[in-house]
């Protein structure tokens, strides 16, 4: 291979290795175009080369699931003929280097891989890790990627329903963007991304390509340093309404009929989607790059091959019926052009104004990608992050006082009002009122609603990465249950560091063997998801960060529950058998400074019943108010839910242990309960084998901690009101 | 009654529309793609909330140059009654059938979130069954919803009654605090002079079940309803 090919090659993340690789396969030297197809799909972004290994262990099955791993999106049944198509995917990289069209993008490409399935997406919601908010860079990626979600969240029409929004120092050098979108499809209704049938015509649909995003999978497959600026061209640009064009057109040609195979263009564009489409159906391939619509001028095969311009789909149909997309398309005033056709060779084969530029086998980019088995090694101390240095606990009012003035205790209100998440008319159970959101399903002619939540705990992963992964859905399942909802799936977003770090692989297997368990424990198999590595800057690596996305099923939306006190003179109950300790609480990472003590693991009985008790709850009528103990501790969470509706409250059976009063414990939650339904309550947790304690009252303009202090709640709503 | 619900490409409040007057109200609500040159016989046009063409430019200026505008502005012309919602109010005003104009909200970006009006005028096709001085609580969600008129002009429809909704506290004050966008004294509706056609900034769409926090929205399409005479089914609120 000549010095320039080779240049290119290793320009676009390819080594020494993997070049040999290439050209042990193909025998003789690939042309720049086929040196782009392999960029663009033996990338860490798209081939999975470092995690596919441990993604197989996943849990994938149960009867609920239509569509597991390898699709666009997973699929899940939910009963009367209709199912829910959901996944969460990483824009971490872009983000960081342009904040605002690094997340609008981000929502762009989830939403079209929820639609390629044949599904209106109906909820967004959008997991949101910055460094600490002292550091320089933090308020303008804030800014800017709240600012991207809104305008392409609102713009589609898709409601933005809630996440999570974290400052942790971890992410000084690289932000975490993890959106997570769900539409609904009829269970008989799902497209695949697959060419079938020889002489089918391959159609590309949607704007014309141009020199925007190229190479944005590479980008995300490398580590930043210094010069991270540089690579702000790889960012794509996203257009909104675009998008929400190219979804009604997608709907309307999906009902005519006439599509048998769809994808979206996403990473790695049109080499991504063209191989990939080939590669399910078995079947190969011709494509004709000089009829790929182009809004630049002079474009090369590799540029195009390589383009992430937005909003773009490819799709497959019967012969003959190529005029009627192209017509509905027209309808819509998206471009549309037969670009290929499907043949059953196997074989990639594309030309470039008469010159054939691309001769491969499909299966050599696809099946054949690398795959690696990273060396992985325990961290060396793991032991000391157990032991929780010694710490002086002053007065209790004003050590709760400090504990809330932690950025996290904020209302989120100012940043869930900047996203459309009302539209669509479904959210039952709006952003920051409950433990999860709630979505009715019009369309299913029942009352029953989808609940979704997203969680991650990165100081629990650092610590113990397996037990910190399990709990993670753990405590997703339990934000499900404090509105009424049973967990029925997942989707996952990894975020890691470095895996060429043997201490990075070491926590990724961890994790992947933690949230294993738990699908399983917590019966939520996997249906898709994604893995970001390389989240380091200048030889750092994030702190582990899993986040899951958890969907749940609410059987009567009349019948749900949010997080605050509703009406005075209710019971508060919490429920739960562990105890509470400053290990791994944000409590004892105030006071010593450090993320310190070991995680203990949810007991996976216990805390089902305890979920299943708050849902019974709930769907009975009784509960009016759930909120699960985490962050923070117990009056942390009490804190939360008197702040909403200004209930007071009054607890005259919690102690002044500081430890059982700031410290943390999984598996822990309370609810409110007229007195009148206390019994009806408490037989039910005997039934279930779940201990309830019944701790205090509702009520007035004060949270009153007996024996300890007494805050008024206009101070605990001050405190909740600071700018973020 | 019929209503006529024009498709922009960019609208995404349009189902919803669909959904309150069809579904809630038992009313015969129908879409009409922008690309169409004729309205089918309707009663009523309910320009839906969105981001028409994407509102790159003025929100609602290219809209107002869609196809299906032509025979909006014909039909309100001669009398027929038409009610823009959120991107629907701004399409009005471009396109001249209500006036004023529209700018960013004060605060610079989109916001979304509940809030409170105060009926100025209850003696309008719009308004009836609320009646002045109700007080009703529904959601914006809008970047663009800082109304603006000149003050001639202001005075003139505040004059002419033609203010029909004032964003309020819950007690009714309308005040600098509970203006959400910057409007104008607090304008959040207003209505032409011929009272037949009508535009407001909250979204009456999104408050008229009980399960999506409230349904003082309703009162509104009630009110259209019983003024061209028709009824509505009774589907209140459970508890």
């Amino acid at each position: 291979m000549n010095e320039q090919l080779k240049a290119f090659a290793v320009a676009g993340g390819l080594n020494e290795e993997e070049i040999a690789k290439i050209l042990g396969f193909i025998g003789r030297d690939p042309t720049i175009a086929e040196i782009a197809a392999f960029s663009a799909m033996w990338n860490e972004h798209v081939s999975y080369k470092s995690s596919r290994k441990y993604l197989k262990t996943f849990p994938t099955r149960g009867p609920r699931v239509l569509v597991g791993p390898g699709e666009n999106a997973g699929v899940v049944d939910v009963g009367d003929g209709w199912a829910i198509s959901f996944k969460m995917e990483s824009h971490n990289h872009p983000s960081y280097i342009e904040p605002f069209q690094g997340a609008a993008t981000g929502v762009g490409g989830i939403l079209r891989d929820i639609f390629t399935m044949g599904a209106r997406p109906i909820a967004n919601m959008d997991s949101l890790r910055f460094g600490s908010l002292s550091h320089p860079r933090t308020r303008y990626l804030i800014d800017g990627v709240v600012a991207g979600i809104s305008y392409y969240g609102n713009c589609m029409g898709v409601p933005t329903v809630g996440g999570e929004l974290v400052f942790d120092p971890t992410y000084d050098g690289n932000c975490l963007i993890n959106v997570f979108t769900l539409g609904v499809v009829k269970a008989d209704g799902v497209f695949y991304g697959k060419a079938a049938g020889v002489g089918n015509p391959v159609i590309y649909m949607g704007p014309a390509t141009g020199r925007d995003g190229m190479g944005g999978a590479s980008m995300a497959s490398a580590a930043f340093d210094e010069k991270a600026a540089e690579k702000r061209p790889t960012v794509q640009v996203g257009d909104a309404f675009c998008e929400k064009v190219v979804l009604e057109c997608t709907l309307e040609l999906m009902k005519s009929g006439l599509v048998l195979g769809i994808q979206d263009m996403g990473a790695a564009g049109l080499t991504c989607s063209t191989f990939e489409m080939a590669d399910r159906a078995k079947m190969g391939m011709k494509v004709d790059l000089s009829k790929v619509p182009q809004r630049a001028a002079n474009m090369t095969p590799q540029e195009i091959l390589l383009s992430e311009s937005q909003e773009r789909m490819l799709l497959v149909c019967e012969r003959g019926n190529e005029e009627g997309v192209l017509e509905i398309c027209r309808k819509w005033d998206i471009p549309g052009a037969v670009i290929g056709e499907v043949t059953d060779t196997r074989q990639m084969e594309m030309w470039f104004n008469g010159e054939k530029v691309v001769d491969l086998p499909i299966n050599l980019l696809t099946d054949e990608a690398p795959l690696y088995d990273r060396p992985w090694a325990e961290p060396a101390g793991l032991a000391e992050r157990w032991k929780v240095p010694a710490f002086s606990v002053g007065d209790l009012k004003d050590e709760f006082l400090g504990l809330i003035d932690d950025p996290s205790f904020r209302s989120k209100a100012p940043v869930f009002q900047k996203y459309d998440h009302m539209v669509q008319l479904r959210t039952v159970v709006r952003p920051g009122d409950g433990d999860a959101a709630v979505m009715r399903l019009l369309e299913t002619g029942t009352n029953r609603g989808v609940a979704m939540t997203s969680d991650g705990n990165s100081p629990a992963c650092w610590l113990h990465p397996y037990n910190g992964a399990f709990n993670i859905i753990a405590e997703a399942c339990l934000n499900l249950a404090c509105v009424g909802a049973r967990g029925i799936a997942l989707t996952d977003c990894l975020n890691f560091g470095n895996p060429e770090r043997p201490d990075v692989m070491w926590e990724f297997k961890e994790v992947v063997a933690g949230l294993s368990e738990a699908c399983i424990a917590f019966d939520t198999p996997v249906t898709g998801g994604n893995v970001s590595f390389y989240n380091e800057t200048a030889g750092t690596s994030i702190q582990p960060t899993p986040v899951v996305g958890v969907v749940g099923l609410v059987e009567d939306c009349d019948r749900v529950a949010g997080t605050f006190f509703t009406r005075e003179d209710e019971a508060i109950v919490l429920l739960g058998c562990e105890d509470f300790s400053f290990d791994a609480s944000l409590f004892a990472r105030l006071k010593t400074g450090k993320v310190c003590g070991f995680v203990r693991k949810a007991d996976a009985k216990r805390h089902s019943a305890l979920c299943e008790l708050i849902v019974r709850g709930i769907e009975k009528g009784i509960v009016t108010a759930a909120h699960d103990v985490s962050e923070g501790g117990l009056l942390w969470a009490i804190a939360e839910s008197v702040v909403g509706n200004g209930v007071g409250a009054t607890l005259d059976n919690v102690g002044t242990d500081p430890a059982e009063l700031f410290g943390e414990a999984p598996s822990m939650a309370f609810v409110t309960v007229p007195e009148a339904d206390l019994s009806c309550l408490t037989l039910m947790a005997e039934e279930l084998g779940v201990q309830a304690v019944r701790i205090g009252t509702t009520g007035g303009d004060t949270l009153n901690v007996k024996g300890a202090f007494t805050v008024p709640v206009a101070d605990l709503t001050a405190a909740s009101r600071k700018p973020l | 009654m019929r209503f006529a619900i024009p498709v922009f490409p960019g609208s995404n409040c349009d189902k919803d529309c669909l959904h309150v007057l069809g579904n809630v109200l038992g009313q015969d609500a129908f879409f009409v793609f922008h690309k169409e040159k004729t309205l089918p016989a309707t009663d009523v046009v309910v320009l839906p909330g969105g981001f028409s063409y994407g509102d790159y430019l003025r929100s609602g200026a290219i809209a107002r140059f869609s196809p299906i505008m032509d025979d909006v502005i014909r039909f309100a012309n001669a009398g027929g009654i038409v009610v823009g919602i959120c991107n629907g109010f701004q399409i009005m005003l471009e396109a001249g059938l209500l006036p004023g104009g529209m700018r960013l909200n004060t605060c610079g970006h989109f916001v979304c979130k509940d809030v409170w009006l105060r009926v100025e005028n209850g003696d309008t096709i719009f308004t009836r069954k609320a009646g002045k001085g109700a007080i009703l609580g529904m959601p914006i969600a809008h970047a663009e919803g800082n109304y603006y008129a000149p003050p001639d002009l202001l005075k003139e429809i505040e004059d002419n009654g033609q203010v029909l909704f004032r964003y309020c506290d819950q007690d009714g004050n309308v005040t600098a605090e509970m203006n959400p966008n910057g409007a104008v004294n607090n304008i959040a509706g207003i209505m032409n002079s011929d009272g037949n056609c009508f535009g407001m900034m909250p979204h009456p769409e999104r408050a008229s079940e009980c399960i999506l926090g409230g349904d003082q929205g309703r009162v509104l399409f009630e009110s259209l309803i019983a003024a061209g005479g028709g009824s509505v089914c009774k589907c209140g609120c459970r508890g």
